[in-house]
């Protein structure tokens, strides 16, 4: 077998290093701005989802700019910032943030039937990775108009199944208060009593991701507490 | 090298077999049983099995090419090293492609396109393969191997769609033939890597029941 020099086998791993790191950063910098695009794609896709209108990849911008007049954020004491994007706000990492200093986007649509619709971003831990979806309640500020769940890694058939319509249909016009105080969305084993407005089914086979689903819910959105009771009619 | 002999038809019989031989009697899957992991991961629907198929069709024909390369000049203390950074950059690329370009696809595929550069059917063919033949009996010994892993894959995703979900490439088919209303029901269980397996065991199973030469003797 041919012998190479220790000086031969530096050289040549030195050179191979250097030009992969050349391909690969070549690589991303230039498929950047289109990965960057369909990121921001599939935000507005859920965001539109969550008031139900069904956006496909082509559409997504335009229907997004139709129905979502408005975005703000708000601090944990219920203030507007008015320096904030909504829209880039990564809610992970705001959760990683102590609560003072933490945002909380709200996104506000506008609807066919001439009503608004308030839509705020959940997120939270499922049972294999974490799960996040949106929220949009109607302008009474209580009642819930539509929920999108998604998930990274949930169990197929059992916990995967939060982002499924029989799953998310459930939370249609479910209340989020009662008499004036917060008690969130229960997601029930064995299922909800019939007609409880605070309580939905939960998945059999799947405890663990609607247990952490109802943790999300109230996590998320009792930071808004303050929020939706000053603003309510 | 001195006297060369003549040169080789591109598509010579010897050349074919390269290509032929990995989709059946030395299929990388079946009878090699290499790269189950991911064949139990991705199989679920068919569009990820189909993208997949794809993905590690291009990888690993592009990497048993770029090994055959630098094969003369590749130190053999360092060749593993080599072999890996060759397959993790073309990985890498095809990731970041498929985020460009098939975003739908690159979430549902997730964590299974990084997990090609573990897939033991790339590290074999190179090491194996490509580090000591010319670069077009390489390219073509790369598509074979992973179109034989590819059809795998798409055979094991069409049952797993088609009994599990009812669907095939997403369209309803059970419903449209309306077997629902006879009181059919999708087996769930289809959808759990485990049926994947014995999906896969299936396959083995009469494949080597067509072709006694693949039993094992003792």
């Amino acid at each position: 077998m041919k012998q190479f020099s220790n000086r031969y086998i530096f050289i040549f791993a030195t050179a191979m290093v250097a030009i992969v790191a050349l391909i690969l950063s070549t690589a991303a910098l230039l498929l950047q701005p289109l990965q960057e695009k369909n990121a921001e794609v599939e935000k507005k896709r859920n965001i539109l989802a969550s008031v139900g209108v069904e956006a496909t990849e082509d559409n997504a911008e335009t229907l997004y700019d139709q129905y979502i007049t408005g975005s703000f954020a708000l601090d944990n004491e219920s203030s507007r910032l008015d320096d904030v994007d909504a829209f880039t706000v990564d809610l992970r990492k705001e959760q990683r943030k102590p609560l003072e200093e933490q945002v909380f986007p709200v996104f506000v649509a506008s609807l066919d039937d001439g009503t608004t619709s308030y839509i705020m971003p959940l997120e939270g831990k499922g049972l294999w990775g974490p799960i996040y979806g949106y929220i949009s309640l109607n302008e009474d500020l209580r009642t819930i108009n539509g929920v999108t769940f998604d998930h990274k890694s949930e169990t197929p058939g059992l916990g995967a199944e939060i982002n499924e319509s029989w799953f998310e249909g459930q939370f249609i016009d479910k209340l989020l208060f009662e008499d004036g105080e917060f008690v969130s969305i229960t997601v029930q084993k064995g299922g909800a009593d019939e007609g409880d407005p605070h309580a939905v089914d939960a998945i059999s086979g799947g405890t663990i991701t609607s247990k952490a689903l109802e943790a999300m819910l109230y996590d998320c959105l009792v930071n808004y507490v303050e929020f939706l009771k000053t603003n309510s009619e | 090298m001195s006297n060369e002999k003549e040169r080789e038809p591109l598509f010579s019989a010897k050349n074919l077999k390269l290509l032929r031989e990995p989709l059946g009697e030395n299929n990388p899957i079946t009878v090699q049983v290499l790269g189950i992991c991911s064949a139990l991961a991705v199989t679920v629907k068919l569009k990820p099995s189909v993208v997949m198929a794809i993905s590690v069709v291009v990888v690993l024909a592009v990497s048993n090419v770029i090994v055959s390369i630098f094969r003369k000049s590749v130190p053999p203390r360092i060749r593993i090293i080599f072999q890996l950074v060759v397959i993790a950059m073309m990985v890498i690329l095809v990731d970041q492609v498929l985020k460009a370009f098939a975003f739908e696809v690159s979430k549902q595929l997730s964590v299974f396109v990084g997990l090609i550069i573990t897939n033991c059917i790339i590290m074999g063919r190179l090491e194996a393969f490509a580090l000591a033949n010319k670069p077009w009996e390489s390219f073509l010994d790369g598509i074979g191997n992973a179109a034989g892993y590819g059809l795998i894959l798409i055979i094991v995703g069409f049952f797993r769609e088609f009994l599990g979900s009812g669907t095939i490439f997403g369209w309803p088919v059970m419903e449209k033939i309306g077997i629902y209303n006879i009181g059919y029901e999708n087996n769930g269980f289809m959808i759990l890597p485990p049926m994947a397996l014995i999906t896969v065991g299936i396959i083995i199973w009469i494949q080597r029941s067509r072709n006694r030469d693949l039993v094992d003797k003792s």
